[in-house]
């Protein structure tokens, strides 16, 4: 054991400082847990959303189908309702796309450009997309339409959550 | 690396004179519970500031997830409690805190009421003090409201209805503090909370610095 001269007053002050280190820490940790708290919470999403779309209605033309779910937002429940191009491609492989616009999160619309038909026609800054999503060069939008998982039950869509466009 | 630090500032900024004012100073034999035990009458005034500390902290957390409205007020206590990790705890604390800091200052009070503590040349401390009495009873009254709960809404009515007891200007000064005549609702609840989160605690700040700096500037008086 090697001789380590300790003085009363280090001794004093190390003990003081400990002690007063974990009073702090005890009042400390809980409220910083507290208010990080949404950070750590587990992801609620991934659950598919019934819509009112047969899917043997669908054809090859882009139809708008909206969908309302249930919100949580902390001590606030809401009725959110959500929009989807939903569209049968030439594989009859079910394409469901998210409307809002990837240049400034406008909402495009199917077909309504006259000098581009069967695109995707965003109107706040003239942004298009091809049918499959995928934007047009030389407009505004630097990326293409997300996506919108989608499952089949009982004949109708159900849709889930939002992902960037794979293909392309 | 902490001492560096320090000494880097130090070196600039000629910090230590400054802690030093703050945080060195005697502490006389008849005040230190070591030399007597009785003299743990000291450590209510301290105690209070401790509590205080810990309410402010609290009540900084809980403002992340409270919000002042009657159709939410409830709901959000209600998350914050049950939902949220360790919601139970850091309400807990505001609200046992709340209770505690009303004790501490009044076994404080008593402690400087009963050993003349405020006799000349104290008296405007005491008076400061008393100030800072009332004031930590308006948070109490005010907070108490905010759970927007039924205890919470009748303890308000029955506090409302004392101020309104008050001969001549009682009612302009229940009108006041609700926000309307008749209805303890939409404005008493955010008039409240504003009262509770940024009126009363400005107040406080500035009369606990008045109150201390009264006490390092006089010293604490001597022994009985």
């Amino acid at each position: 054991m090697s001789k380590h001269n300790v003085s009363r007053r280090q001794f004093l002050s190390y003990t003081l400082t400990g002690v007063g280190g974990f009073m702090a820490a005890g009042m400390l940790m809980p409220m910083v847990r507290f208010a990080v708290d949404p950070v750590l919470k587990a992801d609620a999403g991934g659950d598919f959303i019934a819509t009112n779309q047969k899917v043997s209605d669908l054809t090859t033309e882009p139809k708008r189908v909206d969908f309302t779910y249930e919100q949580t937002d902390a001590w606030y429940k809401s009725e959110e309702t959500k929009v989807a191009w939903v569209y049968k491609d030439d594989n009859g492989k079910i394409v469901a796309l998210s409307p809002v616009c990837k240049h400034l999160g406008c909402t495009v619309d199917w077909n309504t450009d006259k000098s581009n038909p069967n695109q995707f026609f965003c109107p706040c800054h003239y942004g298009r997309y091809t049918k499959d999503g995928v934007n047009v060069p030389g407009t505004p939008p630097v990326a293409p339409l997300d996506v919108y998982d989608y499952n089949e039950k009982d004949g109708m869509l159900y849709l889930g959550q939002v992902k960037p466009h794979k293909g392309a | 690396m902490l001492n560096k630090i320090y000494d880097w500032v130090d070196e600039r900024l000629d910090i230590t004179p400054l802690w030093r004012d703050i945080a060195d100073h005697e502490v006389p034999e008849h005040v230190n519970p070591a030399h007597h035990f009785s003299a743990f009458v000291y450590c209510f005034g301290g105690l209070t500031f401790f509590i205080t500390v810990i309410q402010i902290l609290s009540g900084m957390f809980l403002t992340m997830y409270y919000v002042p409205d009657i159709k939410n007020a409830w709901q959000s206590v209600f998350y914050l409690q049950n939902e949220v990790a360790f919601g139970q705890i850091i309400r807990g604390m505001h609200h046992w805190g709340a209770s505690l800091v009303i004790v501490m200052m009044f076994l404080h009070t008593l402690r400087v009421f009963f050993q003349g503590a405020y006799k000349k040349p104290r008296e405007l401390n005491w008076i400061v003090g008393v100030l800072i009495f009332f004031i930590v009873l308006g948070l109490g009254f005010t907070g108490y409201l905010l759970p927007w709960d039924m205890k919470a809404l009748f303890a308000t009515k029955v506090g409302l209805q004392i101020a309104e007891s008050v001969p001549f200007i009682g009612t302009a000064i229940k009108t006041l503090l609700a926000g309307d005549p008749t209805i303890v609702g939409a404005q008493t609840l955010t008039r409240f909370f504003a009262i509770h989160v940024f009126f009363l605690p400005g107040a406080l700040m500035g009369l606990l610095a008045a109150h201390f700096l009264m006490i390092r500037k006089q010293g604490i008086s001597g022994p009985l």
